[in-house]
């Protein structure tokens, strides 16, 4: 496959340098680590806002990081998980005296080393807590959620977790509203075709011409089920249906709708999409608050998408209107 | 005959590891491509390259602080899933041999099934879930019964080798329980657990090069 890379070991380190060189109004690295903090870290009195994970998710993670969202996130290899140092020197720069909560995707690689980075981080008498996200409704059944991974539902945890630390709350009300977020948020993801990882030289799975993965995560491995092409109709109906019944969202309901293209499915098609669920959810009667539309959390180029909602409460809306200024989103 | 190995034999033992890693790459990622997102090879021959600087440096010590040398450099180089487990089950294995110049058979034991209980604390899987441990553990057990039998210190490793062998092969037919690969369920089946595998290797290049420098 054709890319626009140098030596693909290198790849990570030279997409760090292009991305601090374009946002170091934003951000700045960290010396001893692969980490981006804030510019202004550490934010005294907040609770610090601490992610880390895989590259190749862009904009997710470091496209958040400022004002009302995150406060550090160390950058793994693509689709890898940072080692402990990265996120503890992270945690450490972060540290504004209220503690600093790590927001990560359940993944056997982050979950082992973000716990190993907040063992360093207690060690040095930094107050550590952790909520893992379990949004991937395609990932496990509904009575085994705790084994699903974390997707594209983080992005709206770091927004109003984001928010709530810079309201000044404490510990437990930030962690609060991030355990809120993650029992409201359901995701499933299709994808077309795999993506390629650059230091693997092929995508990693091949669907033939009329087949779609279902199920599928953000890091380029096979999805739970190989089935036919649909349209996109067909389609959209299939994945809000599983969604709706999974939590389940009721009449009545307030939500945040969150169609997320995964990195070489372009907006029109995202917006075929959300034409449908639009209805779906008008049918229910289950209204819709905000949508966001969009690149979010990609898997490099994969071709797919995924749809995601969140239930809504007074909290969660004013968490989510509230501002935000970062390299990828910027809301007033 | 091979009866104790020395610290000077350490650097030799683990750059043969290194180059086997790093032959064995393209294997790797293929095994992980199937079950995973392709990029286990990748992933172990950074941190092995890692591993391999940081104990060039430490040249000359015992052979704790080496293999502690390699527990840090394998946690912090590269991160993922094998990381903080291969980072572990050295940690583990370095304490038992702190501050020793040299380690005989039953330090070996020692380490081995140290390593076996840090990989199993932080990686909460059970033998019989596709993962590394599947490899580990017989392992473990060859060497011990091998020593407890009177055997040679290369013998015993040999035969640990033997026990990861059969271990990795033993993850083909099973579903994966654990980790990425388990999202697949049942899409497992059929395929070796890429984990298991570089345990295989690894040991295997452990044993080749100190049968090498015996002979």
């Amino acid at each position: 496959m054709k890319k626009f890379l140098n030596d693909p070991f290198n790849a990570v380190d030279e997409m760090v340098d292009g991305f601090v060189a374009a946002h170091s109004t934003y951000v700045r690295r960290l010396e001893r680590v692969r980490t981006l903090v804030r510019r202004d870290a550490p934010v005294e009195g907040k609770v610090g806002l601490v992610t880390g994970g895989g590259s190749g998710h862009k904009p997710a993670f470091i496209g958040y990081i400022g004002k009302g969202m995150l406060d550090a996130v160390a950058v793994g290899e693509i689709f890898t998980s940072p080692p402990p140092n990265a996120i503890y020197e992270g945690a450490r720069a972060v540290d504004g005296g209220r503690g600093v909560l790590f927001l990560l995707g359940n993944y056997a690689g982050d979950v082992m080393n973000f716990d190993m980075a907040a063992e360093l981080a207690r060690g040095e008498g930094i107050e550590a807590e952790q909520v893992i996200a379990t949004d991937d409704a395609g990932s496990a059944p509904p009575d085994r959620v705790s084994n699903r991974r974390g997707v594209v539902g983080e992005f709206l945890a770091w927004k109003t977790c984001g928010a709530r630390a810079e309201e000044g709350a404490s510990m437990e009300e930030v962690k609060k509203v991030a355990t809120k977020v993650n029992e409201w948020t359901r995701t499933i993801g299709v994808a077309l075709s795999a993506p390629t990882v650059p230091a693997a030289g092929k995508p990693t799975f091949i669907l033939a011409e009329d087949e779609m993965e279902l199920g599928v995560g953000h890091h380029g491995e096979p999805g739970v089920e190989r089935v036919k092409m649909k349209t996109a109709d067909e389609v959209a109906e299939d994945l809000t249906a599983r969604i709706i019944s999974d939590l389940p969202y009721k009449t009545g309901d307030e939500v945040v709708v969150l169609i997320n293209g995964l990195g070489a499915t372009p907006q029109l098609e995202l917006y075929i999409i959300f034409r449908k669920v639009v209805e779906i959810l008008k049918a229910e009667r289950i209204s819709i608050y905000r949508s966001f539309i969009g690149e979010y959390f990609t898997a490099l180029e994969m071709a797919g998408f995924s749809v995601t909602l969140m239930k809504l409460d007074g909290e969660l809306k004013r968490l989510l209107d509230a501002p935000a200024d970062t390299p990828c989103f910027v809301q007033f | 005959m091979v009866e104790v190995i020395r610290s000077e034999d350490a650097v030799r033992i683990i750059a043969h590891m290194a180059d086997k890693i790093e032959e064995n790459r393209d294997y790797l990622s293929e095994l992980d491509a199937a079950i995973g997102d392709g990029d286990h090879g990748v992933s172990m021959v950074k941190s092995f390259r890692a591993v391999r600087e940081e104990v060039e440096r430490l040249r000359g010590k015992d052979i704790g602080t080496i293999l502690r040398g390699v527990a840090m450099a394998l946690i912090s180089a590269v991160g993922g899933a094998m990381g903080p487990l291969f980072g572990t089950a050295f940690l583990r294995a370095s304490q038992i041999a702190a501050g020793k110049q040299e380690i005989d058979l039953t330090d070996l034991v020692n380490m081995f099934e140290a390593a076996e209980a840090g990989v199993r604390e932080r990686g909460k899987a059970n033998v019989g879930d596709k993962t590394m441990l599947d490899a580990i553990h017989p392992a473990v057990v060859a060497i011990k019964e091998a020593a407890a039998k009177g055997s040679s210190l290369l013998a015993a490793v040999e035969r640990s080798v033997a026990g990861a062998e059969a271990g990795m092969k033993s993850t083909i037919p099973l579903v994966s329980k654990v980790g990425r690969s388990s999202r697949l369920g049942e899409r497992t089946l059929g395929h070796q657990d890429p984990g298991a595998t570089s345990c295989y290797l690894l040991l295997k290049a452990f044993y080749e090069a100190l049968e090498s420098g015996h002979r």
